[in-house]
């Protein structure tokens, strides 16, 4: 499969990666390879597999609905570039 | 009755399906377990996963499993088994993991359906799509600071369970009764608040319109966040007479997210939507499949509560009434179990027709619920038992009710304090019949002539002389007697 450069760029922008402009012809190439490679498993007959969403074959696990977190708003703020009244803050951002 | 919309090419027909975003009622998150309550001070109620910091792992939190079948099961919809937790990724300031954790391909529950109780007391069924459960996302605010918008993700993880209809509704006035019956269902069942202004449900609204006759869906728009049944009604007209104005003046409606403006009545296109149906859903590597058995299932079942639709029809095979006002008194759980406890044992015709005329609009301008009246089932009961062994009359049950939604006192007392004692001496009528009689020989000689119309009005009058107290029954039988001598 191959990417072209508008689709390079809209992943980018989607991610909020900034790819300048004469790095996205390259990229596109990049993952192009990345992606073809991949394709080879399109040769494997899978007809009688069931999909797989995980590799071990356990349930998952339930929690009690109990509290048992929270209450520490200077440790979740503490990696904040920005806060004020015990908010993140963040560019404007509003319709 | 059709709704439709008058263009200038011909009618137009709207089709409507909606999303609605309910907050699962649980103590602990989706995901975590900080505290789901309402209110709190900012990123109080935040665990680490919930702020997505690294290395932090989901783990599934059991009730929210548990009240999404039992929301399935109460849509009379397909309980899934086995379903997938899946990452619906998008960038926004208030979803830390710069994805929601989501269901997309196999959700939870599938197909069902909700019976919508339309205000003429006719029925239509809508088709629910699916319900899957998510998580929901922070709260931004952007009035408290000139440039910059707070982060508050005290919500952030709070379980959601977004419940998709089928496009089958025509009309904006099935999508107040879908959205009031789906309330009404999650308040009997305990699985969501319904509370549309705080925000703990949230409504989505896909509209699309054609040309009457046409079979085809032409492609829709999607309203966002609208937060209340009737701006939703609003929406959906102002969204589809623009649809209607595009259509004609010969443009192409473009699938697109657009905001409701209650203030104009008008929807507008959000721009920063454009990329929001690209999401790039993928399983959540962090969670197995959720998987549960038909045991699990029929635990779930037994604890539900008599739901409205066999309420409803209850009402009505046991207590003979209009299919409109059994509708009416199943909306909610306090509401029937008030209906029934005055019911008990009398008339439920006559209780109906207290309760949703009398009780229901006397609450309603005192501003209680039914929860807080201040008349109890019993006294109210009381008061339809003097009346029916005819102690008090139907006027005189009136002032006395009056009297018990201001002081919430006993009606037996009330009747008795105040002398309100049906007269039913034949004697004391007699006299009161005379008189009147006698004060207007003119009238009474009208009705002997073969104005029999008349007589209604000598029944007010000598209703009005014994101050509303006689029997009206023999004020009728006496006066006939008197005047045409039958």
């Amino acid at each position: 499969m191959a990417l072209d450069k508008t689709t390079v760029a809209n992943i980018a922008f989607l991610a909020r990666l900034d790819v300048p402009q004469d790095q996205q012809e390259a990229l596109a190439g990049e993952l192009s390879g990345i992606l073809t490679w991949i394709e080879q498993l399109g040769e494997v007959d899978t007809q009688d597999v069931a999909p797989m969403t995980c590799v071990a074959d356990l349930a998952l696990a339930w929690r009690e609905d109990v509290i048992t977190d929270g209450g520490y708003p200077a440790r979740v703020l503490a990696n904040a570039p920005e806060q004020l009244d015990g908010c993140y803050v963040v560019p404007k951002v509003v319709e | 009755m059709t709704y439709r919309i008058q263009g200038e090419t011909g009618s137009w027909e709207v089709v409507i399906g909606l999303e609605v975003h309910a907050q699962v009622i649980s103590a602990s998150k989706l995901f975590s377990g900080a505290s789901t309550t309402f209110g709190a001070e900012p990123n109080t109620q935040v665990s680490l996963v919930d702020a997505a910091l690294p290395g932090m792992l989901p783990v599934i939190n059991g009730v929210c499993v548990e009240q999404a079948v039992r929301t399935g099961l109460a849509l009379r919809a397909k309980i899934n088994h086995r379903s997938i937790f899946a990452r619906k990724n998008y960038f926004y300031a208030d979803l830390p993991q710069g994805y929601q954790i989501s269901q997309y391909e196999q959700p939870i529950v599938g197909e069902g359906k909700l019976v919508l109780d339309m205000p003429d007391g006719s029925s239509r069924t809508v088709g629910i799509e699916r319900l899957h459960l998510e998580q929901d996302a922070g709260k931004s605010m952007h009035d408290q600071h000139p440039t910059r918008s707070l982060i508050d993700l005290n919500r952030a993880g709070v379980a959601l369970m977004e419940i998709v209809s089928r496009p089958d509704m025509r009309e904006p006035e099935e999508a107040g009764a879908y959205l009031r019956k789906l309330r009404s269902i999650l308040r009997y069942i305990g699985t969501c608040d319904g509370n549309m202004e705080e925000g703990s449900m949230r409504c989505d609204v896909n509209v699309s319109v054609r040309p009457e006759g046409e079979t085809e869906l032409r492609t829709r728009c999607e309203v966002k966040n609208v937060n209340s049944v009737r701006f939703v009604m609003q929406a959906i007209e102002a969204e589809a007479s623009r649809q209607v104005q595009v259509w004609e003046s010969g443009a192409e409606v473009k699938q697109e997210t657009r905001l409701f403006d209650p203030s104009k009545g008008e929807t507008r296109s959000m721009r920063s939507k454009e990329h929001a149906h690209d999401y790039r859903y993928f399983p959540d590597p962090d969670l197995l499949p959720l998987e549960f058995d038909e045991d699990f299932v029929d635990r779930v079942r037994q604890s539900l509560p008599e739901l409205p639709d066999d309420k409803k029809e209850r009402f009505i095979t046991d207590y003979g009434l209009t299919p409109y006002d059994a509708s009416v008194l199943v909306v909610d759980r306090e509401s029937a179990d008030y209906f029934e406890a005055v019911a008990q044992g009398r008339d439920g015709k006559t209780a109906a027709n207290w309760v949703i005329n009398n009780l229901f609009g006397a609450l309603a301008k005192a501003g209680h619920s039914v929860a807080d009246s201040p008349v109890s089932a019993a006294a109210l009961g009381k008061l339809l038992d003097l009346m029916a062994s005819d102690v008090i009359n139907g006027r005189i049950a009136k002032d006395v009710f009056d009297v018990m939604i201001g002081t919430g006192g006993d009606p037996e007392a009330i009747v008795e304090e105040r002398g309100l004692r049906q007269v039913t001496d034949t004697g004391a009528i007699e006299a009161a019949i005379d008189a009147v009689i006698a004060a207007n020989p003119g009238k009474a000689d009208e009705v002997r002539g073969g104005k029999e119309k008349l007589l209604g009005w000598f029944v007010g009058q000598v209703m009005k002389a014994t101050g509303g107290k006689a029997n009206p029954g023999l004020v009728n039988d006496i006066l006939k007697s008197r005047l045409l001598g039958g």
